[in-house]
């Protein structure tokens, strides 16, 4: 195994247990030994990728950290194509938010737990995208959640931020509950917890039913389906979407990484690593891919008229995630992981270019109260411009080919699903633009609608800040260009690189067709910007005059469907009037008590009694050894 | 030897403890018989020479004592421990020696720490 | 005696870590007279004395021997093992004491003379194939840390803890040797291995007599370890003992007692096992049941971990059940993880330990996140392995114990302990929750020794890396088992 598969995972850990330990002696200084950690696992990703572009695959277990009989828990890495595409991702997006945050988290106090709990993310991370195993996956799985948790709730003074943090944990509980289930579900079908062998095994379980509580349902759909349900949570799908936008009270480098390039996409990833799994059931990827497109139509029609800058972008990830999953619905899983690689580059830029403003504007956050800030921060404005461009799908940036190659496998799916995923793909391309433009236009033009104190501030971020903008905007543009389509002169190495692991799409299209999908989707984007440049610069006044046209759909919209209120409403409430009125007065308290104190209460106070036998006497003691002395005895002679 | 295995050597430990049990028990029986019991008061008092008594007798003893008597007990096993090891000498040779100058040794790694804690100072 | 020219020809090379340790003993008595101010060297030279010996028992693994001084002393992986985890103890105490001694004011040479003699108990102990000698190496352990437990001597609550501790331990070496002498009676001798064959050549497997008399030493070994409902001298004994020493006697003793009580029910009487399984799963369920439940109603922390150590030896004793190698792997395994887990946990109480307050009440952890995260991180890692939380060491400790006992079919056992296992996550999670769900009374910072943060990290690495990567020391475990189990 090649030393740098170890100093992988290794590596952060290091950095986290050592900054986490002696960081606060270092004060300003704490970043360094982070970024050199994960700047030297960028290394390691490079030379992994390399390896793996000559040919090399390793899977191999570390150790065996449980095993008994069959069951076998071990620690071990599987380096393949994906494996080796999220290592770039991971490592490259991570490096860059480490010296982002240099800048941006200068002033914090507990800046050094911060760059520690960035080292425990991205050693987490890694384990998760490195595991040869279901087991070490699900191991990631919840570390990333425990960092995510630290960081939402870094500020965790702030009532809201430390909520936001709960909230993150407790939604992911429900998805969590369901993956967990799935994987028991794995090792009781396979008996084993090793992706090779579950996967070699696949096809065996195909038409086997599993019952529960009577009902049966069609194995490898419940399997698919469980699995599912830790994505759905982790990746922020409806119904599960609701912890993410909360999730941008934490820093925004955090958002940045975790929430938009990395974490939220192990969603995506999972889906892609488990495709034999998803593929035996027509039905798991029918949901995957309606989940997909509800989620991606849903999101992008909140992100319309959000005014707080990063929700805009928390929800145009939302609906970026679901495009990822409408790709591996429709079975174009390299198309999907694609998309999850552009997305990385041109949605961290976007945020880390949110954190530049929000910097420059003293923590302001609405963009009602920015305006023409593209003097002030031209760096920040071409970067943002870029990125902007990228996701609406303009040609010959990132977004574009990875958009489009989803789109195209969409309309191309034998999946039922198919048709609607790329209508719904469509119409969201064209809205994203609208959205994103719409940030870009009431952020950077027009004239600047902040206080005098904030306009007095407002200065262009350090170097530390804007190197990795420039250097996101480079990957924004040219990340697209590993899956040129045939079509456009390009050979796409990409998905061959991928097929081995995530096979390569069966259908092809007819010229004319792709032709045509590409210039709908790109007219989409165009009408897209052209509203947005209408509505936001030539004509301001028009979208005051739209709300007012259509208070309702405004609020309703602007509320996000009022789905927190939904579930505030219809699950937290009633949980709590239910015990606060059942159980606390009808019941008067006794069943509460009963089920939630009772029983340690009645341990604890059988406890007391048996107490009173310690009383410190030593007689007592010894009439109580003789007692049990004389039991033993008396237990060997009758037998 | 099956299963009702006695161990027929202690026998005469046997008899010899249950004859001293007898003969105790019957001294003090048979005595009651033969002695004369007149008690009364200046009889019952403690007999210190002729004086009356003038405080409990029941004091505790220095602790120091108890301290002396354990020394005086552990270096008496020390002596007595010689006397066998003498004997036997001509038969074991160095070894004997070597083996006694260790257990010599350690008991004087006792002695001199019992000697600087002051444990052989009555008055400190 | 035939056997008397062996004694003479018994070359003493491979006892040479026994023979260090002694003279260590002998040498830190003698040195403490003579030094005066210069104290303060006394624990390095205990901690090197015991690194060396350390050292020894590894260099030594190679030769091992059945058949010292007349096959009453044997040498071999099994008893090295417990060696080690005793050595390791001894060394965690040394580490933990320096700056528990400064603090009570308690300077004594004696103190770490009598912890390298308990040591050396503990050893003679694990390697005894003779129960004459077994007793002797569990008196030589047993005095001293009676001597131990009663060091404070300016707190009476030291003196009442030694006092009774040395009553109810007399007590059950007397049980011991009544036990020890009808097995003599019945057999003819006190070796382990011929008791064994006697057994059958005999036909003593339904001798009533005997019975008593393996219960008689059941008794005596339950009360070494804590089990109930002879651990009524734990509770007291640990809460007045100093720190340290508590923390050594869950740890070291434990081990050895385990260690014999292995050797004795294993190699002396595995045929009997019919007889004394259920006898063992009753204490088992008894102590695991007593320990966690009262441990729920302590406020002072020693005394909870008292209570903990008792549910502790109750679980282990489900490998002793399980009368496989299988189940003697997971208690070796066992008892390290638990050695680096419990010292833990009581460093961070001796770090707390100051002139003001002691670190024993729980209230005492209030807020401790706040005013010292470092230590309150590595309490709540010992707090998890001891609840069995993975990735920690006390999940794997506990999940092959368990195993061990569900595949030796007391499926029944092992559920109640794993229900009871639950019951313990109650307390060792209350005290989390003091440190991080509290606010500090008063933040004041906590001063740390060179010695005491030796400790600190040498058991959070034990208790993660055994947790992370316990693999190596089960198969070093099992593969000692052999030699034990004809």
């Amino acid at each position: 195994m090649p030393i740098y598969l170890l100093l992988l995972p290794i590596l952060p850990l290091g950095s986290f247990i050592l900054t986490f330990l002696f960081g606060k002696r270092l004060g300003r200084k704490a970043h360094w030994l982070p970024i050199c950690a994960v700047l030297s696992c960028f290394g390691c990703a490079v030379m992994a990728l390399l390896d793996v572009i000559n040919g090399v695959t390793i899977n191999t277990d570390l150790y065996s950290w449980i095993s008994s009989g069959s069951f076998q828990v071990s620690v071990g890495f599987l380096l393949d194509e994906l494996t080796a595409v999220m290592l770039i991702v991971v490592t490259s997006i991570s490096t860059l938010v480490h010296i982002y945050s240099v800048g941006y988290m200068h002033d914090e106090p507990g800046y050094y737990r911060f760059f520690s709990y960035l080292s425990l993310f991205t050693f987490s991370m890694l384990m998760l995208v490195l595991g040869n195993n279901f087991a070490q996956l699900f191991f990631g799985w919840e570390a990333v959640g425990l960092s995510s948790y630290l960081l939402i709730g870094f500020y965790y003074e702030k009532e809201s931020a430390a909520n936001a943090g709960k909230k993150a944990f407790i939604v992911n509980r429900f998805g969590d509950f369901g993956f967990s289930l799935g994987i028991i579900l794995v090792f009781l079908t396979f008996g084993t917890l090793h992706y090779d062998q579950v996967f070699a095994q696949a096809a065996s379980i195909t038409d086997q039913t599993f019952p529960v509580f009577g009902m049966v349902f069609d194995l490898p759909t419940l399997i698919a389906l469980l699995l599912f349900c830790g994505a759905i949570g982790k990746s922020a799908q409806l119904p599960l979407h609701v912890w993410l936008p909360d999730a941008m009270e934490g820093p925004t480098p955090v958002s940045a990484l975790i929430h938009a390039a990395t974490m939220v996409t192990a969603g995506v990833f999972l889906v892609a690593r488990c495709n034999p799994l998803f593929a035996l059931s027509t039905t798991a990827l029918n949901v995957v891919t309606m989940v997909g497109a509800v989620t991606c139509l849903f999101a992008a029609t909140i992100a319309l008229v959000q005014v707080d800058i990063k929700r805009v972008v928390a929800y145009s990830t939302v609906s970026q995630l679901a495009y990822m999953f409408m790709a591996c619905g429709v079975g174009a899983y390299s198309a999907g992981i694609f998309h999850l690689f552009t997305h990385a580059y041109f949605k961290a830029l976007l945020f880390l270019g949110c954190g530049s403003v929000i910097h420059a504007m003293s923590s302001e956050q609405d963009v009602r109260k920015m305006g023409g800030l593209k003097k002030y921060l031209p760096v920040t404005y071409w970067t943002f411009l870029l990125a902007t461009l990228s996701i609406s799908g303009i040609p010959g940036l990132a977004g574009f080919f990875s958009k489009d190659a989803i789109l195209a496998a969409a309309f191309s799916s034998p999946i039922g699903a198919g048709k609607i995923a790329w209508f719904v793909g469509t119409l969201v391309a064209g809205m994203t633009a609208f959205y994103s433009f719409r940030l870009f236009f009431l952020t950077f033009h027009g004239t600047f609608r902040g206080t005098e104190e904030q306009r007095h501030h407002l200065h262009e971020s350090p170097a530390t800040m804007t190197v990795p903008l420039i250097l996101l905007a480079v990957g924004a543009v040219s990340a697209g260009w590993f899956c040129i389509p045939p079509i456009l002169g390009g050979h796409a190495p990409w998905i061959s690189f991928l097929a081995p692991v995530l096979g390569e799409p069966g259908e092809h299209l007819g010229h004319a067709t792709e032709w045509g999908l590409i210039a709908t989707s790109v007219g989409a984007g165009l009408v897209g910007i052209a509203t947005a440049t209408l509505l936001y610069v030539i004509r301001p006044e028009i979208p005051d005059r739209l709300r007012d046209a259509w208070p309702k759909v405004h609020s309703w919209l602007f509320n996000k469907y009022s789905i927190d209120e939904l579930y505030d409403g219809a699950l937290v409430q009633p949980a709590i009037r239910f015990s606060r009125k059942v159980l606390l007065h009808v019941v008067d308290g006794k069943l509460i008590e009963g089920v939630v104190n009772g029983i340690p209460q009645a341990i604890g106070s059988f406890g007391e009694r048996l107490r009173k036998i310690q009383n410190g006497q030593v007689h007592t003691y010894l009439s109580v050894m003789s007692t049990g002395a004389l039991a033993v005895l008396i237990w060997m002679l009758v037998r | 030897m099956p299963g009702n295995y006695l161990p027929s050597e202690y026998t005469a430990v046997l008899v010899m403890l249950i004859f001293g049990l007898i003969f105790g028990g019957m001294t003090l029986w048979i005595g009651r018989f033969f002695r004369l019991r007149r008690p009364y008061a200046e009889k019952l008092t403690a007999y210190e020479s002729g004086n009356p008594p003038s405080k409990s007798p029941r004091f505790p003893f220095s602790v120091k004592f108890y301290l002396v008597a354990i020394l005086f007990v552990v270096f008496d096993v020390e002596a007595i421990f010689l006397y066998p090891w003498a004997v036997v000498y001509d038969d074991l040779g160095s070894f004997a020696l070597i083996e006694m100058t260790i257990f010599i040794g350690l008991l004087l790694v006792g002695y001199i720490y019992a000697w600087k804690k002051g444990a052989l100072k009555w008055d400190r | 005696m035939d056997t008397a020219p062996n004694f003479i020809l018994t070359p003493l090379a491979p006892l040479a870590p026994e023979l260090l340790l002694i003279c260590l003993g002998l040498l830190l008595v003698v040195v403490d007279l003579f030094l005066g101010e210069k104290r303060h060297i006394l624990p390095w030279l205990a901690a090197l004395g015991t690194l060396t010996g350390l050292f020894l028992l590894g260099n030594g693994s190679g030769h091992f021997s059945d058949g010292l001084f007349g096959g009453m002393y044997i040498l071999d992986a099994y008893s090295l093992f417990f060696k080690v985890i005793c050595l390791i103890g001894v060394l965690f105490t040394v580490m933990l004491s320096v700056r528990y001694l400064d603090t009570e004011k308690m300077h004594q040479g004696e103190y770490y003379s009598l912890l390298v003699f308990a040591a050396v108990g503990m050893m003679v102990m694990v390697s005894a194939a003779d129960m004459i000698v077994l007793y002797l190496g569990l008196e030589l352990m047993a005095l001293s840390v009676y001597c131990l437990v009663g060091l404070l001597k300016s707190d009476s609550r030291s003196n009442e803890a030694a006092l009774k501790y040395f009553l109810m331990g007399a007590f059950s070496s007397g049980i011991l040797l009544y036990g020890i002498s009808l097995i003599y009676g019945m057999t003819g001798t006190t070796d382990l291995q011929l008791i064994s064959q006697r057994l059958t050549e005999l036909n003593l497997a339904d001798n009533t007599l005997l019975f008593i008399a393996l219960g008689m030493v059941l008794i005596a070994f339950s009360f070494k370890v804590a089990a109930a409902p002879f651990h009524m001298w734990a509770p007291d004994a640990y809460e007045g003992a100093p720190t340290p020493i508590t923390a050594f006697m869950s740890v070291g003793p434990k081990a050895a007692s385990f260690a014999v009580l292995g050797r004795i029910l294993l190699s002396g009487f595995p045929e009997l096992h019919v007889h004394w399984g259920p006898l063992i799963a009753g204490i088992a369920l008894l102590t695991m049941a007593t320990g966690n439940i009262l441990a729920i109603s302590q406020t002072n922390i020693k005394r909870m971990l008292a209570y903990s150590s008792i549910a502790h030896a109750g679980f282990a004793l489900l490998g002793i059940l399980a009368t496989s190698n299988e189940g003697v792997s997971a208690i070796m395994n066992y008892m390290l993880i638990y050695a680096f887990m419990n010292m833990g946990a009581f460093a961070i109480i001796i770090m707390l330990n100051n002139r003001e307050r002691r670190g024993e009440q729980l209230k005492d952890y209030r807020g401790l996140a706040q005013t010292n995260p470092v230590a309150a991180a590595l309490m709540l890692i010992f707090m998890f392995s001891l609840t069995g939380i993975p990735p920690t060491a006390g999940f794997i400790g506990k999940f092959y114990l368990f195993l061990a006992a569900m595949n030796a079919g007391y499926t029944g056992t092992v559920i109640a302990a794993v229900i009871l296992s639950a019951v313990s996550a109650y307390y060792y999670l209350r005290v989390v929750r003091y440190m991080y769900m509290y606010d500090s009374e008063k933040g004041e910072a906590v001063a740390m020794s060179p010695s005491l943060t030796a400790a600190l990290i040498f058991a959070v690495i034990g208790v993660i890396g055994l947790g992370v990567a316990p693999g190596w020391v089960l198969e070093m475990a099992s593969q000692s088992l052999p030699a034990l189990a004809q």
